[in-house]
């Protein structure tokens, strides 16, 4: 069986793409924090890896012809909603900074998390090409 | 790759804030400047932020804070009685600017703060960055 560096690596590249897509969209709200009507937008990273992964397995094309889920929607690209404000403004901004602050801090820790996953991956295939 | 639109975000925030630090300077430094009439006296400023967008609708994509433009306030002017000042209209009164300097340290602080804020998100952004350059070494 040849070895696929997709499946290799897991679910985890694709989960990097995403925190790194949260992390800009989380930085826009912090940015954002003084802007009268801003809304403070955020993806669901839950629903939107489960939408990437589901892109990434299911639909296989066997013939030339067929049309290329991914295409369409290729997994980086994440389905944003506004998030519900906890106590809006008046002039229309819903930035919470300190729940934008916490977000912020948690995805990066998670996209360490990833980061740290993926690394060990590529050890295991390096230990496993050299036969050590 | 996402991240680094990062440092376009949070770098226009921090001009943006940067802008309204030199307004809150401005207003402060005329915080006790008088005028002959009150169209002639200077009127505390404040900057105008908008978000600036890419797209349209639900799609739309965020590029970060832009200053929409500089706005003088519409606050009333006060008149003071001074005879003895060289800048006293004919019936002795001058006029004074109503820059409100408890205001406008208040607006300093959320400034600076939000200003930490994004540097903030900057290192953060940088160091995941430069982990992902050395990710399998």
């Amino acid at each position: 069986m040849p070895i696929s560096l997709d499946s290799a690596l897991g679910v985890h590249a694709q989960a990097l793409q995403l925190r790194s897509r949260r992390a800009e969209l989380l930085a826009e709200n912090l940015a954002n924090s003084d802007t009268p009507g801003y809304k403070a937008r955020d993806v669901d990273f839950k629903q939107a890896l489960g939408a990437a992964r589901s892109n990434a397995e299911a639909l296989k094309t066997t013939q030339p012809g067929h049309i290329q889920p991914g295409a369409a929607n290729p997994a980086g690209v994440a389905r944003t909603g506004f998030r519900n404000p906890l106590q809006p403004s008046l002039d229309g901004n819903t930035v919470d900074v300190q729940v934008e602050q916490a977000a912020f801090a948690r995805n990066a820790v998670d996209y360490q998390a990833s980061l740290s996953f993926l690394s060990g991956r590529i050890r295991t295939l390096l230990t496993a090409i050299r036969g050590e | 790759m996402p991240l680094s639109t990062i440092f376009d975000i949070a770098g226009s925030a921090m001009s943006a804030q940067s802008v309204r630090l030199n307004t809150v300077a401005s207003n402060l430094a005329n915080a006790d400047s008088v005028a002959t009439t009150p169209d002639k006296v200077y009127r505390a400023r404040n900057p105008v932020f908008s978000a600036m967008m890419q797209g349209m609708g639900r799609n739309a994509e965020s590029v970060g804070v832009k200053v929409e433009g500089v706005t003088e306030s519409q606050a009333p002017v006060t008149k003071q009685f001074e005879p003895g000042n060289p800048l006293a209209d004919a019936t002795g009164y001058v006029y004074m600017t109503n820059v409100n300097p408890v205001e406008e340290m208040a607006n300093m602080i959320s400034a600076s703060r939000s200003y930490q804020n994004n540097v903030e998100v900057m290192n953060t952004s940088k160091q995941l960055m430069l982990s992902t350059l050395k990710l399998g070494q």
